[in-house]
């Protein structure tokens, strides 16, 4: 891999997007890559909105992805996903799962949560890949498999064999989560 | 033959595996974000003597203990514990160590999940002791390592500085075996350990001469280095700061990197200046470095063009240094179109109810409502709206006395958790019956350390490694410290929760609160009972969207809707609902 890719995961508190960046941080490791990752603690994890950065390369200093720098946004959350838009690449691809968690401020009324937020990206000159990942997920019956769903998504779109994908999955999940998340592995890369 | 191992580790996961690999035998520290999960990493080295203090001033003094018991012994906390912990630690400065001590300071450049923005690096040379900054896992994990020799070496505390950024950001690492470091004999010597005002001015000589030696292994110390020969720019750096400057200039530049950063390894700055032009110092937040270097009267440029504030990037780098025009945003989407998403009480969480009640009273009565640090924070925000004040750890009682014996006409209500209280806020409690200050204090007790992930504490009856102890019982220790009216409620009871405070805050004494409802996060339940919107009788008041639960939102249609996969079931909303229009579903919730 001669250049350094870079991708951003996005989302709400809780939403586990945790997982998704130890697996490609596996898959690194397995392709004796460079990474570096950064991922937020604390309080944004209460609900809030949060951001990891995984970046994979021969050498990596920086563990922050700044704005236009992004290969790719993997987003949780439609509000999410355009949040962080500015930090696309003007040709990178953002693969966004078609769900809405209101926040706050639009709860009780003091803003109003964005409309055509499809409709509108695909204007842009960015590559938008639309995912119902919460409704493939829970056909697979486990709604926590969306993460893995999206990551095949992007496994797509990056340099790497599948089964080295493969192998990631195995290391990193715990085993009684293994097989469905082999399932969700399987349906997101043949979306 | 040896087999290299490599791992994915975060920075504080290296730093526990250095401490673990240089032999450490005993590590106390309280929790605190970027700092939490070095202790807990360090807790699955059996190795090790591993426990949570209720602060970080016990934390810091029990690996003192530790060390002069002839241990390596390690302390972590986030930059506002080391003001907690101060007191101790600037007094070992001067009677100097026995085993190795390390003390980790993790700080948070932008707030991310802190109060306020410190720089940490200047209290190692207010008190006097080596300072290293890693830049990335790898050197985190080895100049923890290196510290306790370093501290050993010198006689002195060694601070390993992080960052959110380094605590928080996973590289890779190559893994060591576990040196086995025997305890040093400790002899009784009060020459070196009692710290009295004739020892104490011996010691403070002798605590220049170490710190003299120390600045001379500064010169030699392997993470003191030049890297790159680029011709453009000549870079003095340290810390996360390291990485931008290299992001934003590659091989234009060549760098002097700085590992240990006090002592400062002067001879080497010095002629790292002389050899360039003109000297760039870049490193984020206060100009630590560059003071230093300009005191030894040479010239470098730093905070003029850096802010010394908030996080550093390499675009502001680039920007700065190579008049790089600044990234223009996406015209998609205006950010002003785009809700912030600020943090949340979670669905179901207990301090929710509690504060509903609070604002209620508050409102009714003027009451002034004070405010402390955890999850229960968020009280403030809206709809709950119910807090007013945020200091520090603690001050939510003190600080509620300060306006009672000022506003002794208006009603003074403090709101503190069971962490939180343990850690701080027992000893205002003591003030405010010495000193008869009518406050109410309520205690949100969720049974655990929540804000900061999930620790034991005092009053949990837990160990940082999950084994059965003795609890504190608060309201024992609430009534030792001289309270005479002691209320309790549970969490969830609406009812009696109000009727608890109303009564507290119509006695004209110190009278204390204690709502009980472990956190809805420590264990998921298996039988999840959820509440459910019965459309036939809801009227659309939304009076349950101002309990500001995430789970209840009004739709589309202007009908109210409950999230069935986010819903914990605590029944606040059934509670506040006039109409019986939420009904509970699923099994018992016992
Ligand atoms: C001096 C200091 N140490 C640590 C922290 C980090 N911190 C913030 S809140 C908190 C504990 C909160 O626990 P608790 O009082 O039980 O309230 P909960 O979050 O469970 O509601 C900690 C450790 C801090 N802000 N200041």
């Amino acid at each position: 891999m001669s250049k350094t890719k870079n991708i951003l995961i996005v989302g709400v508190g809780g939403q586990g997007t945790l997982l998704a960046s130890k697996i490609l941080g596996q898959v690194a490791l397995l392709s004796d890559l460079d990474v570096k990752q950064s991922e937020v603690h604390g309080m944004a994890q209460r609900g809030g909105s949060v951001i990891t950065y995984v970046r994979l390369g021969e050498k990596i200093s920086s563990p922050l992805i700044e704005k236009k720098e992004a290969d790719i946004i993997i987003a949780f959350e439609k509000l999410e996903g355009i949040r962080w838009l500015d930090y696309l690449k003007e040709d990178g691809t953002i693969i966004i799962n078609d769900q809405e968690i209101y926040p706050m401020p639009v709860i009780i009324g003091a803003a109003d949560y964005p409309e055509n937020i499809f409709e509108k990206l695909e204007k842009s000159s960015n590559k938008t890949i639309k995912v119902n990942g919460h409704e493939l997920a829970k056909g697979l019956g486990e709604t926590r498999a969306l993460n893995v769903i999206l990551l095949a998504v992007a496994a797509k779109l990056l340099p790497f064999e599948k089964e080295v994908w493969e192998k990631a999955l195995v290391d990193m999940v715990p085993k009684k989560a293994l097989e469905i998340n082999q399932k969700a592995f399987e349906l997101g890369w043949n979306l | 033959m040896n087999i290299i191992k490599k791992e994915l580790l975060s920075g504080n996961e290296a730093i526990a595996r250095g401490a673990y690999e240089g032999g450490l035998k005993a590590a106390a520290a309280y929790p605190g974000t970027p700092s939490t999960e070095i202790l807990e990493n360090i807790s699955k080295y059996q190795e090790v003597y591993v426990e949570w203090s209720p602060n970080e001033k016990v934390a810091a003094e029990v690996a003192i203990g530790a060390s002069f018991a002839g241990a390596r012994a390690l302390t972590s906390m986030k930059h506002v514990g080391v003001n907690v912990a101060a007191d101790p630690l600037f007094s070992f400065a001067y009677t100097g160590v026995n085993g190795g001590f390390v003390l980790i300071s993790a700080d948070d450049p932008g707030c991310h999940s802190s109060q306020n923005e410190q720089d940490n690096r200047y209290y190692a040379k207010f008190m006097k002791i080596i300072l290293v900054e890693p830049s990335d896992s790898q050197e985190a994990k080895d100049f923890t390592k290196n510290a306790f020799d370093m501290s050993e070496q010198f006689d002195m505390p060694v601070m390993v500085r992080t960052t959110t950024r380094i605590s928080h950001s996973k590289g890779m690492v190559t893994l060591e075996d576990r040196k086995e470091i025997p305890l040093k004999p400790y002899k009784q010597n009060v020459q070196k350990y009692v710290v009295m005002p004739a020892q104490a001015r011996r010691l403070r000589v002798t605590l220049e001469e170490r710190l003299e030696k120390a600045g001379e292994f500064s010169e030699i110390f392997p993470g003191n280095k030049i890297e790159g020969n680029g011709k453009e720019f000549a870079i003095i750096t340290s810390g996360v700061g390291a990485n931008y400057a290299r992001e934003a200039l590659g091989d234009r530049a060549t760098y002097l990197k700085l590992g240990m950063t006090f002592p400062l390894p002067k001879k080497m700055v010095t002629e790292f200046i002389e050899k360039h032009k003109t000297v760039y110092v870049i490193e984020e937040g206060e100009p630590f470095l560059e003071e230093q270097i300009k005191a030894l009267g040479l010239n470098v440029i730093g905070k003029e063009l850096f802010p010394n504030m908030g996080e550093l990037t390499a675009t502001m780098i680039r920007e700065i240094l190579l008049n790089e025009p600044a990234k223009k945003n996406q015209d998609l989407f205006r950010a002003e179109d785009t809700p912030i998403r600020p943090p949340v009480l979670c669905p179901g969480c207990p301090h929710r109810g509690v504060y509903r009640v609070i604002r209620r009273i508050k409102n009714a009565t003027d009451a002034i409502v004070t405010g402390d640090i955890g999850c229960y924070t968020l009280g403030v925000l809206a709809p709950l709206n119910a807090l007013e004040t945020c200091i520090c750890m603690g001050a939510s009682v003190s600080a509620a006395i300060g306006f009672k014996q000022m506003m002794p006409d208006r009603k003074v209500i403090a709101t503190i958790g069971d962490s939180t209280f343990l850690h701080s806020g027992v000893t205002g409690l003591m003030d405010a019956v010495y000193n008869k200050a009518a406050i109410t204090l309520i205690i949100l007790d969720n049974s655990i350390t929540g804000m900061t992930g999930h620790q034991q504490n005092p009053s949990t009856g837990f160990t940082i490694r999950n084994e059965p102890t003795y609890k504190v019982d608060l309201e024992q220790m609430v009534r030792a410290c001289g309270v005479q009216h002691v209320f309790k409620a549970k969490a969830y009871d609406f009812k009696g929760v109000e009727a608890a405070i109303e009564k507290a805050i119509g006695i004209n004494d110190v009278t204390v609160v204690i709502t009980e409802q472990p956190c809805v996060l420590i264990e998921k339940k298996k039988e999840i009972v959820t509440c459910q919107i019965n459309s036939e009788n809801c009227q659309d008041c939304q009076v349950c969207l101002r309990l500001g639960c995430p789970a209840i939102s009004k739709q589309g249609d202007g009908t109210i809707a409950i999230d069935q996969t986010m819903c914990n079931g605590c029944s606040l909303c059934i509670q506040v609902c006039n109409f019986d229009a939420i009904e509970r579903v699923g099994g018992t919730n016992e």
